[in-house]
């Protein structure tokens, strides 16, 4: 299994520069094999989404999918969320802030064509401060990916 | 030792200031409120709710959605001024941004208890307020239809108080406003 840390200085910025997806490297797998793509995420301080397993039914998760392609997400693997407490809540909130990372295990299938490609996956969040919450995103995110 | 600050961090580091701590402005002067702009949209029973037709009356007219924390520490808050001043030319309006419509808004009025009008709001109306970019985002609407004070982001409820004894005419409201039942113990 391969893993391929993110590389490039390019950033994808969403929602008012809030959230930043640092866009990975290419995923390098072999024909019927295993690989692993971790998406570097960094929120701006004072900040917080919600987990994907926020603690309130209304409240939206932070969500990763990604398109069907010769390579198929296995798994979506989200950090261990953090239990913080806020003003306007009057009980604690499952959230990530500062930075944090999304792996996604993928499979390549045996007959996957070999050579470059990319994948497309969407991220939604939904971020608020201790004051104010902005609107529900989803932004693309692009996934490079080199079968051998 | 001296330090440069650029332009771009300075202009972060002044709207991340105005987000985590909202300066708490009262009413506006009468001579520098605007006409608010008119809507009519539909309430969770189907009924119109027309902006205009509420001239002569005190609105708070508050841009709320399911999934915003904040907003919902403010509608128990909302819902006690109703109960307290709706006998005195006070209503609140209810403005839900919420994608999902009704579906995801008409429990949350149920288990809330809004005894006040909710209609979903959409871009449109939102660009008539300015473009409703964060919530809660909260209008105080005074009996001519003129916006006397805004507020974005959350706010305390003595801030309200003062706006809204303000704004009601003082006197008659200030014995009826305090710390009420729905206040859960947020800034104030």
């Amino acid at each position: 299994m391969l893993v391929i840390w993110a590389l490039a200085p390019a950033i994808v910025e969403a929602q008012g520069n809030l959230l930043t997806v640092m866009p990975p490297a290419s995923v390098q797998v072999a024909r019927g094999g295993s690989a692993e793509a971790k998406l570097d995420m960094r929120l701006r301080a004072g900040f917080h989404v919600n987990s994907n397993t926020p603690a309130d039914e209304y409240l939206i998760p932070l969500r990763l999918t990604w398109a069907p392609g010769p390579l198929k997400a296995t798994e979506v693997v989200y950090p261990k969320p953090e239990t913080r407490s806020y003003s306007f809540s009057q009980k604690p909130l499952s959230v990530y802030t500062g930075n944090f990372v999304v792996v996604t295990r993928f499979h390549a299938d045996p007959n996957a064509p070999a050579g470059p490609g990319a994948l497309t996956g969407k991220l939604s969040y939904q971020a608020c401060n201790e004051n104010t919450c902005f609107p529900p995103r989803t932004v693309e995110v692009r996934l490079p990916y080199n079968v051998k | 030792m001296t330090r440069k600050i650029s332009i771009p961090t300075l202009v972060t580091a002044v709207f991340l200031a105005a987000c985590s701590s909202p300066p708490e402005r009262g009413a506006k002067p009468e001579s520098e409120r605007r006409t608010a702009p008119d809507f009519s949209l539909k309430d969770a029973t189907g009924q119109t709710v027309k902006l205009s037709d509420y001239r002569g009356k005190v609105v708070l007219l508050n841009f709320w959605a399911t999934w915003c924390g904040p907003c919902k520490l403010e509608i128990p808050w909302f819902i006690d001024f109703q109960r307290k001043l709706k006998d005195q030319g006070f209503s609140v309006i209810g403005v839900s941004m919420d994608d999902e419509g009704w579906e995801a808004v008409k429990p949350f009025v149920s288990e809330e208890g809004m005894n006040y009008p909710v209609v979903l709001g959409n871009e449109s109306l939102s660009q008539l307020y300015g473009g409703i970019e964060s919530l809660p985002t909260t209008f105080i609407i005074d009996r001519e239809g003129k916006i006397a004070a805004v507020h974005i982001g959350l706010v305390s409820k003595t801030r309200y108080e003062k706006d809204l004894e303000e704004v009601l005419g003082g006197v008659r409201s200030a014995g009826n406003l305090g710390a009420g039942a729905g206040d859960r113990g947020g800034p104030r």
